[in-house]
């Protein structure tokens, strides 16, 4: 699927680009982009180094038991074969705290720590498990209590209420959220585990 | 007021959340410095090991950018989009929304400033950006730091989540803001 998608996105860009003679653009935009992917992963390497760090504290001292005790019922409900003191869940829940708190820079580091327990858990490296789907599903709607970007874009702007849109942005977040991971238990029976190049 | 203290809340979250975190472990008699450092240790090589698929997917992304393919795919459903009530305005940052954090981010300003962000549009679009996250760079950046080569069905339902979040947007701004 992937491989399908990244093969279209290039080819149609460069037909698309012969016919409106945009090539020049397009060379251009080949090393701005690739240079822009690295510059990324470098400020990656910045977040990931603090809150991994701070990630390692709330193991060890067990705040982190506190977090999972508030939030248990929700993780066992979206991962029900998830193990239930499992390194995983902890980072799932870190991950969905950050969220929801807008702390954006902390919710990637904490992500990524669940993606690599829960690849101990996948039989099949190569290809996404069934929670790793579900927590993906979560991941990309943003679940967040408080869009603070936007309301420091809307305030900049000169709006006469900056905070106006928290209330549509919650309920619109909520539903994109329900209907993600409705549509990953739907669609999970349809794309198999093995073999099954979806 | 609301803004005041949304603002407060914002600006205490981290230096909060870091304070009870350093508080809690020296409470319980964790070294706190060693224990940081140990942790801390993983963030550089799970960073740079996203590079291939960073590059991989921010190409593409430029290369659709960059050659008017994206405004072509506008220029087609903008008349669909007429016939259903939906203001074209905002498909542009749609079809952005999924592939690009920078690229929609810069289109809801642009929105911001040309429409205002009291107007509908503004509302609409500031709704849309805050209501959902870059499904293509999660895709990558998450799957890409374990070597998951095959994604089964989680494109498929972060672009469903996405359009929900379009639609909802849309309906419940109309129905708030009227």
């Amino acid at each position: 699927m992937i491989n399908l998608i990244w093969l279209v996105m290039i080819i149609s860009s460069l037909v698309v680009a012969a016919l409106t003679g945009k090539m020049e653009a397009v060379t251009e935009a080949v090393f701005a982009s690739a240079e822009q992917a690295v510059s990324i992963a470098f400020s990656l390497v910045s977040i990931m180094t603090f809150w991994l760090g701070m990630m390692k504290l709330i193991e060890k001292s067990g705040l982190i038991n506190w977090v999972m005790k508030l939030l248990r019922p929700l993780v066992s409900i979206l991962f029900p074969r998830l193990p239930k003191d499992h390194p995983a869940a902890q980072a799932i829940l870190m991950n969905m705290s950050a969220n929801l708190l807008g702390m954006g820079s902390a919710a990637t580091p904490f992500g990524l720590k669940a993606m690599q327990e829960l690849q101990t858990l996948n039989p099949d490296p190569q290809t996404a498990s069934d929670e790793m789907c579900t927590f993906l599903a979560v991941n990309t709607s943003s679940m967040t209590l408080i869009p603070t970007t936007v309301i420091a874009l809307r305030a900049a702007g000169g709006s006469a209420n900056p905070t106006e849109i928290v209330g549509t942005t919650i309920i619109a977040t909520f539903i994109a959220c329900s209907i993600g991971v409705i549509s990953d238990r739907l669609l999970r029976k349809f794309s198999a585990h093995n073999g099954g190049r979806k | 007021m609301l803004q005041t203290i949304i603002q407060t809340i914002a600006a205490w979250t981290i230096p909060l959340f870091i304070f009870i975190i350093l508080l809690y472990a020296a409470a319980k008699k964790i070294d706190v410095f060693t224990t940081f450092i140990e942790g801390a240790q993983e963030g550089f090589q799970t960073s740079i090991a996203l590079i291939p698929y960073l590059v991989a997917m921010l190409v593409a992304i430029g290369l659709l950018r960059a050659s008017g393919a994206i405004d072509l795919l506008i220029g087609l459903l903008l008349p669909v989009l007429t016939k259903l009530n939906v203001p074209g305005e905002i498909l542009p940052l749609a079809i952005m929304r999924p592939l690009s954090g920078s690229g929609a981010l810069g289109i809801t300003a642009e929105i911001l400033e040309h429409f205002g962000p009291d107007s509908f549009l503004g509302r609409v679009a500031s709704t849309m950006q805050g209501s959902t996250d870059t499904t293509l760079y999660i895709l990558t950046v998450y799957f890409g730091s374990v070597g998951i080569r095959r994604t089964r069905h989680a494109l498929a339902v972060g672009l469903i989540a996405d359009f929900a979040a379009f639609a909802a947007s849309i309906a419940i701004c109309t129905l708030v803001f009227g």
